[in-house]
Order: structure tokens, then sequence, then C-alpha cells
């Protein structure tokens, strides 16, 4: 502390470092850098949106009565006087209405929940699109997908809560999913009901999950996550003086203090706006639940959208064995969906780690168009899940637009399988359009809109050779060959023993690698920039240059900087 | 007598005619005035007072008999029928047949009742302009005179649930618990269709349960007498007159609530508050982060020069 430090500030500082040695804590601290990318502030929307729900929960808590023991209503709500409810219900519709500020601050919980997973989902794309995935922080990918898993069971429980009409049909669709199971499905419903739907047991039950078991789990995790981001330190995008060594960006104090602290308020506030604003589950309109009614359009939050509409679209698939019945059409599209989420997401890094056998750490990311097999995985997969979204509301669809919902749901059931094929092969070929752009630029330079006309009669058009900063960003990334696993014989002609192995993953690595188009080797460059200048040989060589450059030999230009 | 053989001829008749009637009105009075009566019988204008005695004791006992209005009503709506006849011939035969029989092109509606076409064409449904999955409401060709006497013929052709009374309209009495009841009611028999705050649902192959926010309680009332298109009857014996009233009564109370907590986002559920999360809040939010990052590069962009 500086002299100038006045002594009420210093004294309690210095109490604190003598005893919890905060200064070497906030020394090493204080000072990190942090990069600078709007994209880099998706994971905080959904930290700060967890905070929001923390804080706008424990309001609710006050009020909440978690019982199924059924009362009648004798409430502020006039249309539901004298209908029997249970507790939950009556006290969700006293927080409504008696308790001030209660509608608002169960609407921004609930807007909060929306908005976490949303983010959550936001931030899990844009790791996977920029490959921040990589080698070391596999282990934090893996917290991230815990995390959503976890994130949507607790906005599931949270659903369930009020028993109202609509978190009632929802039990009643989480029950059935549990019954689909075969042999311990009905088990454990009935354990976790105790006893038949609805019981009396359920809402008592999920109340501790929602409010305590998972906010903890959760919040350990977020805690082992940002841990994790200070300890590998942040990822960047490529751009001149960032390399895989460095952090170009601001230290956390004071800029991103600032800028973080300052967002955790806009995000607040776009709640508590969202919360003032619109309308969110009006459970006094949806009544209190009774297994004997449903409502038209009764639907998941948008989260479970995906697996609802798995459900509509699945035929009707049933097996018979021994007097027992498999519902396929349960099983299939609500467990194997989940499943498929939480199994893919996964292990996912570690595919792409078997198939590139890239055993480097990487902290700089990749630009989406950089891995066009990549970014055509991501993109086939939210056309899979916009499909199934589709398929969730497909009876809002069919009113609002007119339309047969047997007609969706056949259009469906064909899309599901043939949409993210299609959504593949076109995203793949947009990024290699733009990568083989990117390669035209470095070799060639920018269009500078000027047409020359030479001597012997031909026009050309002059090219402007690129500013070193963009050209440096354009070739950051490592030219990543198909694997090359040689003839695979030894000199005696005796083939190696993983041989099989080796062989589907070098297909594998064909299928990954074999279309994306390099950037220029350090050579071609060289070329292209000597005897370029003439452009006498105009758009022809570049052409002639990029199939050469399929199949160059093995590393030749690992360069990461073009000279 | 003075006029000639035909007039003469023309007065017995007259007199053949009167005689009868005059002696059975006679036997029913009393000797005295049927003296009188016998003597006078063959005044010239003995045959038209005793017209005009008959007609008016027939006037006299029918009106002390029914409700004023109702010799003139009943005559009124023999001319409705009437017009009716003639408005469901030029409008209505073509599929429903001239005698409403019903042809390949559409229902018979003898025995639907006048409350079927009140509401069929009250609502615009009727006449329907082209085959589909469902007839859906649209702008009412006919004046409410018309509807009346097309309900009026329909009815007429064979009994079925008539148009439902103000009375059983009357939902301003309801009690808040009875309106509770209605909510439940209508939760239990419509919401599976008509969503939980009638904001309709789809059903298969294009049809649907329509909104309910912009239906009179007479056509929601006449809907459930007499199930319209895909709609199940409930009849007065499934749900009560009073039930019904509840139920409309429940639907009235969920127009004038207050839309409480903010704009309704059109009431759908989860999929609109799904659209509004993604739109309104992710977009909002993700425009903010480019704000907060473009901040800081801008003055590093300074900085840097």
């Amino acid at each position: 502390m500086s002299s100038a430090t006045p002594k009420a500030v210093s004294a309690p500082l210095e109490f604190l470092d003598e005893r919890v040695g905060l200064a070497k804590l906030v020394k090493s601290n204080l000072r990190k850098v942090f990069p600078d990318h709007w994209s880099f502030l998706l994971g905080e929307i959904a930290l700060y949106s967890f905070i929001v729900l923390l804080l706008s929960g424990t309001f609710l808590t006050l009020w909440f009565k978690p019982s199924m023991q059924e009362i009648v209503y004798n409430g502020a709500y006039g249309p539901m006087q004298g209908l029997h409810m249970s507790e939950a219900f009556a006290s969700t519709l006293d927080i409504s209405f008696s308790v001030r500020g209660g509608l608002l601050m169960r609407q921004i919980h609930h807007w909060a929940a929306m908005l976490f997973i949303g983010a959550m989902t936001i931030h899990m794309l844009r790791v996977f699109f920029t490959g921040a995935f990589r080698k070391p922080r596999e282990i934090n990918w893996l917290i991230g997908t815990i995390l959503l898993q976890l994130g949507l069971i607790e906005g599931f429980t949270g659903y369930s809560l009020p028993d109202d009409l609509l978190s009632g049909t929802g039990l009643r669709f989480v029950e059935g999913l549990i019954r689909s199971v075969p042999v311990v499905g009905t088990y454990v419903s009935f354990f976790l009901f105790g006893g038949e739907f609805p019981g009396d047991a359920i809402i008592p039950r999920l109340y501790p999950i929602h409010i305590l078991l998972l906010p903890g789990l959760i919040l350990a995790l977020v805690a082992a996550h940002i841990g994790l981001v200070v300890y590998h330190k942040h990822t960047q995008h490529t751009g001149s003086g960032r390399t895989n060594k460095n952090v170009v960006g601001y230290p956390l104090m004071p800029v991103y203090m600032a800028k973080a602290g300052g967002f955790f308020f806009i995000v607040f506030g776009v709640t508590a706006l969202m919360g003032a604003l619109f309308q969110l589950n009006p459970v006094w309109i949806y009544g209190p639940y009774n297994a004997a009614q449903v409502g038209a359009g009764t639907q998941p939050d948008w989260y479970m959208g995906w697996v609802e509409g798995g459900l509509r679209i699945m035929p009707n698939w049933e097996t018979h064995i021994a007097g027992f019945t498999i519902s396929w059409n349960i099983f299939i599209p609500g467990v194997g969906l989940l499943g498929l989420l939480a199994v893919v997401m996964s292990i996912y890094p570690f595919i792409e780690r078997w198939v590139t056998g890239d055993n480097r750490e990487h902290h700089l990311l990749d630009k989406p168009r950089n891995q066009p097999t990549r970014t055509g995985f991501g993109v086939a997969g939210m056309t899979f899940y916009g499909l199934l979204w589709i398929g969730g509301g497909n009876d809002i669809i069919a009113t609002t637009f007119h339309l047969a919902i047997n007609d969706i749901t056949w259009f469906l059931r064909i899309a599901i399988f043939i949409g993210p094929v299609i959504a593949f092969m076109i995203t793949k070929r947009i990024c290699i359009g733009l990568q083989r752009r990117d390669r035209d630029k470095l070799l060639h330079g920018t269009e500078s809109g000027i047409v020359m006309r030479l001597p012997h009669g031909e026009f050309i058009e002059v090219h402007k050779p690129l500013p070193m900063e963009q050209a440096y960003e354009l070739a950051a990334h490592d030219r990543q060959e198909p694997l090359d696993i040689g003839a695979g014989v030894d000199h005696n002609g005796v083939e190696a023993p993983n041989r099989r192995i080796l062989r589907l993953r070098a297909r594998v690595s064909r299928f990954w690698f074999g279309d994306a188009v390099q950037k220029p080797t350090a050579g071609e460059l060289e070329a292209a920039h000597t005897h370029g200048h003439g452009h006498d040989d105009g758009h022809g060589e570049l052409e002639a240059g990029e199939s050469e450059a399929h199949r160059p030999e093995v590393g030749a230009g690992s360069g990461k900087t073009p000279t | 007598m003075r006029f000639g053989v035909r007039g003469r001829s023309r007065l017995n008749t007259g007199g053949d005619r009167g005689r009868p009637r005059l002696n059975t009105g006679g036997i029913r009075v009393g000797s005295r005035i049927s003296a009188v009566l016998s003597a006078r019988r063959r005044h010239r204008f003995a045959g038209a007072v005793v017209v005009m005695i008959a007609l008016g004791a027939f006037g006299g006992a029918y009106a002390l008999a029914s409700p004023s209005s109702k010799a003139s009503a009943d005559a009124a709506q023999a001319t409705q029928i009437e017009e009716g006849r003639k408005l469901f011939a030029v409008s209505c035969s073509s599929c429903h047949g001239l005698n409403a029989q019903g042809t390949n092109e559409g229902p018979t509606l003898i025995g639907v009742g006048a409350a079927a076409v009140d509401f069929q064409v009250g609502t615009g449904r009727m006449p329907a302009q082209q085959p589909g999955a469902q007839i859906p409401p649209k702008k009412v060709v006919f004046s409410d005179e018309e509807i009346a006497a097309l309900s009026a013929y329909v009815a007429s052709l064979g009994p079925g649930p008539s148009v439902p009374s103000k009375e059983q309209l009357n939902t301003s009495d309801l009690t808040d618990a009875e309106i509770a009841e209605g909510g439940e009611l209508f939760r239990t028999n419509c919401a599976s269709c008509h969503n939980v705050a009638g904001k309709g649902g789809a059903l298969t192959w294009g049809k649907y349960a329509p909104n309910l926010t912009g239906s009179s309680p007479r056509h929601i009332y006449e809907a459930m007498l007499t199930g319209p298109q895909q709609m199940p009857v409930f009849s007065e014996a499934v749900i009560t007159p009073d039930d019904k009233r509840k139920i409309i009564g429940y639907l009235e109370a969920l127009k004038t609530e207050p839309s409480r907590g903010g704009f309704g986002l059109g009431g759908l559920g989860p999929v609109t508050e799904g659209l509004a999360t993604w739109i309104v809040g992710i977009g909002s939010l993700v425009i903010i982060t480019v704000w907060i990052a473009s901040r800081g590069q801008k003055v590093k962009g300074v900085k840097g020069k």
C-alpha cells in the first residue's frame, strides 16, 4: 500500500493480509489477463443468470410450501375460489397475487432459468465451433456438459414445483419416460413418486433437490469450471501478437472487473425487465394439477422441447414380450435422446483427438471455417436439434400456419435423418469456399478494384498485397493434412501389427481433412509473391496451386507465420 | 220478394247455410234466446252476424288461453319459416338438399335444431366457401333476421336443440366459486382441445379446435349443445344448462381478468415463452456482449495508434 492510501482503507487490508495472505493472492490474480471478444462473454451470461436464480429463488423459498396436502383455496384470485388444490399450488398463487413483488420475482426466476440454459447452450456452441475444448481443456468441456445436463434437470424440477396443470403434465411425461426403461422402469417410478402417480410425495421430494442438491452441485462445478479457466488461462482468437504461448487482453483489475461487474447488472436488468414485461408460466390460468385434465398446447420449457419433439414424431412402436410391454415409442426418443446428448457431447473432444492424433496444447482458437468437418458436425447437430424443436411445437405450428399436424410429423420423420446430412454438406462447402478465399487472399492479396490493360491487350485486376496483420490472422492456424500411414509394410514386407486400426484412422482422417483447403506453404507464398506481381498467369495458376496443395510433402508448411 | 229467381235462390242458399249453425248456437244458449234468434234467423244479416260471433268467440277463447302476442307470433313464425325455406333453397340446398335431407356434399339438417343453424350461420361457417379439413369461421353473410328465419325453417323440420335464451346465457349472477367450478369443468371437458385459456389447439389432419376468445356466449353454448364439426355434443344431460353457464362465466372471467405479469405472449404457453427467451433475452444479451467487447477494442485501437 502506498503512503497515499487512507488509513481507513489500508488498515483493514493490512489486517487481512497479515492473516490470510491477501496481498499475495491478489497480486497473482488481479493482473490476470483476459482476452477481449464478445463471444467470450456468453458463458458469463450463464454465470450471472445463475446468480440471479440463487437470489430470486431464495426469495421464493420464503413463501413457497412444498406440500401436496390438499386444501380448499380461498385466496386472492377470484376464478379459483373454493377449488381443491395442493398447498404447493395455493402458495404459488399466493406468491403471485398476495406477496408484494412475488409475481415479479417468480417471473424473474423463471426467465433467468430459461436464459441460464440458453446462455449455457450458446456458450457451448461457441466453445465447440472454435475448438476451445481441445487439450488441455477437455475436462473443462466435460464439466460444461455435466453443467448443461444438471441445468436441464434443475430447470425441470423447478417447472414441476408449482403443481399446476402444466407442470403436473410434465411430471406425467417424466413418469412415462422412467417407466419406459425396461425391467426397472416401474420400480424406479414407484420409488420416485412414492407409489402410483401422482401420489403426494413427489413435490416434497423435488423441493430439496431443486433448492439444495442441484444448485449446490452446479455451484461447485461452476467454481471448478471457472477455476480451470483461470488455471488454463483463457483461449484467444488468432491475431497479430497472439500466439499459443501468450494471452493478449486486459487485466482483471480494473478493466475486466468493471466489464464483468457491469455485465452482471446488465444481465440482472434484462431478466428483471423480462420478468416485469412478459408474462411467464401463468399458473392461475393452468389451474391446479388434476390427473384427469390436460390442456392443448401443453409443452415443456424450451430446453426440453427437443425431447418432446422426438416423442411427438416417433412412430408408435411397442414390443410385447411375455406379458411385458417395451415402449420403444417413449424409450428411444425420451431416454435415447437425452442419453445421446450426454454421450455425444462428452466423447466428441476425444474422438477428434483420436482422429487428428494431435497431442499438443491449443490456446489459440480455430476459425470455424478452418475446421470444415467439425463445423459441419456442429451445424448438423443444431439442425437435428432444431428439427426436433419444431416437432415439440408441432401443434402450435400447425394452428399458426394452418398446416396439418400429420404432415409436419411426416416431414420431420424424414427430415430428421436427411436434414442434418444436408446441413453438414452445405456447411462444409461454405467453409471450404471461405478457406479458398483466405488462401486466395494470402497468395494474391486483396482485389483493388483497379482494372489494368496490359500492352498486349490483356485485362487484369490489380491485387494489393494483404496487410501483414491480416495475413498473420489468416495464416495463424496449422495445416491439417489427412493422416498418411504410408505403405504400412516394413522393409521385410511385414505389415505393422496395429495396421487395421491405423487404416480406419486414416480413413476417418481423410473424411475429416481430405476436402479442406490448406493454407499455402511458405514456399507457395514465396513463389506467389515473387512472380505473382506480373499477374500474367492470373487465376489459372491459383487453381493449379490449390490442387497441388492437396498433396504436399508431409510437414512442409507447419510454420505458423507467413513470410 | 222483389228479387228475381236468382236472387231468391241465393238468399235461400244463405239461409240453408246459416240454419244449422244457428240451431247449434240456439241449443247451447237457452230457449228464450233461441226463440228470438229463430224469429230473426232469416234476417238478411243473420249469416254475417253468426260468422262474427263465431270468430269473436274462437278468437276470445284463444286470446284467453295463450299469451296475447302468440297469435300474431304464430302467424309471423309461419311467414318466417317460409322465408327461411326460401333462403335455404337459395343458399344451402345445393349441399344439404332441397328438403334438407342431405347429399354427398353436406349432412342432413333434419333434427339438428335451431341452435345448430344459429351457430353455423351466425359464426360465418355456413354457407361454406369450399370443402376442406374443417370449415373455418368467416364474415357472416346473413342478417340476424335471415339467420333467425333459416333457424326457424330448419327447426320446423324436426325436433332439435333451440337457441339458448337470454336467461341461460346470463352469467352476471355467478359467484366466484361458481366461476371457479366453471373453470374446473372447462379444464376437464374442453381444455384438451381448446387449451386451458381457450386459445385453441391442433387436431389431426389440419383440423383444429378454434380459439374461443372471440366467441360469444351464445355461440359457445350452441357449440356445446350441437357439437359442430369435430366437436363432440355436450348435451344438457351431460353438462347441465347451469354448468354450461358456469363454463361460459369462466371464459368471460378470463377475458375480463387483467393480463397479470405483463404482456401475455399470445397465451400459447412454453413455445412462445421459448421464442421470447431466445429472441428477446439471448438476442439482446448477445448484442450487449458485442457492445461491451467493442468498447474495449475501440480504446485499444486509440492506444495503439
